[in-house]
């Protein structure tokens, strides 16, 4: 299990699982910023015929973090063999939207909304 | 009276504004990364604010949902015109300001920095390529190229549109100091 915070938001990876979970509000500026998040994905992919990421608890996130989302998803579906599955809150306005232009990045990604 | 682009609305007059709040921020005052926190403080600010005007009502499921939504998209606007800002104002430049405007069937945002020539001359080429294509088309097209560049500029404007169903438009005019004082209006109907 790897996992860190920062201010108002929470980062966790469990290997095993092939499982993140993002939460609390993510406004880091630029994709630079966001090079721990990226690495936590990357590490969680890595290997993995399947993984989870979990945002049911991202209350917000800001256009860099859409872009690190993005460019995750299409590496992703150019690697052809990894099962993407992200779970999101019908509760948060802004996952409506932005996880479906997901969906349409990669077809056969799967989004849950709980 | 500089260039405008895009339907810019009026936000003075009698009744064109029913609220508004204006607040400013001196770009050389701290430097970037120490006050990079506070446009969300200040966007959660303007988005806590007009949830008065959008209250819950127990006997209409539906007003709960309103309130959050308006909230979220006024959050994910205003602190994205504010990162914008930041990322692009001359330092030692007049204030950047960004003001909310609530009239009654929509909320105005107008966001005014000080950009250098290169900047403003870059910031209306992408004016020019968002009103001749679709915005969704610019978007997906954007993003599958910033996943080889990293280059992820423009994207906070185009979801603005194609998520939040806004209208932009934009005014450019000289700054005394030098420069252009660019402001991005945000028209969101509600």
């Amino acid at each position: 299990m790897t996992e860190f915070s920062g201010e108002n938001y929470a980062a966790r990876c469990d290997v095993g699982a092939h499982l993140v979970t993002l939460s609390g509000t993510l406004r880091l500026n630029g994709i630079a910023e966001y090079a721990p998040i990226v690495a936590l994905l990357a590490n969680a992919a890595e290997d993995a015929t399947a993984m989870t990421l979990d945002l049911s608890a991202l209350e917000f996130l800001n256009s860099s973090g859409i872009a690190v989302l993005s460019k995750f998803v299409i590496e992703a579906r150019n690697r052809g063999d990894l099962a993407l599955t992200i779970i999101g809150s019908g509760a948060i306005p802004w996952q409506g939207k932005s996880l479906q232009n997901l969906r349409r990045l990669m077809p056969s990604l799967v989004v849950e909304f709980r | 009276m500089g260039d405008t682009f895009g339907a810019f609305q009026s936000c003075e007059g009698e009744g064109a504004a029913l609220e508004s709040l204006l607040l400013c921020f001196s770009p050389s005052l701290l430097p970037l990364q120490q006050r990079w926190r506070n446009n969300g403080l200040s966007a959660d600010f303007l988005s806590d604010y007009v949830t008065t005007f959008f209250p819950k009502d127990e006997a209409d499921p539906a007003s709960a949902t309103r309130q959050s939504t308006v909230k979220g998209a006024v959050s994910y606007i205003a602190n994205e015109l504010l990162e914008n800002a930041m990322k692009y104002s001359e330092s030692n430049s007049l204030p950047i300001t960004i003001r909310l405007v609530l009239q009654a069937d929509r909320i105005v945002f107008e966001e005014t920095n000080v950009a250098s020539a290169a900047s403003a001359a870059a910031y209306r080429r992408f004016i020019g390529e968002l009103q001749q294509s679709d915005p969704a088309d610019i978007y997906f097209h954007k993003v599958e190229a910033m996943a080889v560049s990293g280059d992820a500029s423009g994207l906070g404007l185009i979801t603005m549109i194609i998520d939040y169903a806004a209208s932009l438009a934009w005014r450019f005019e000289a700054a005394p100091g030098g420069g252009e004082a660019v402001t991005t209006q945000v028209c969101l109907a509600v």
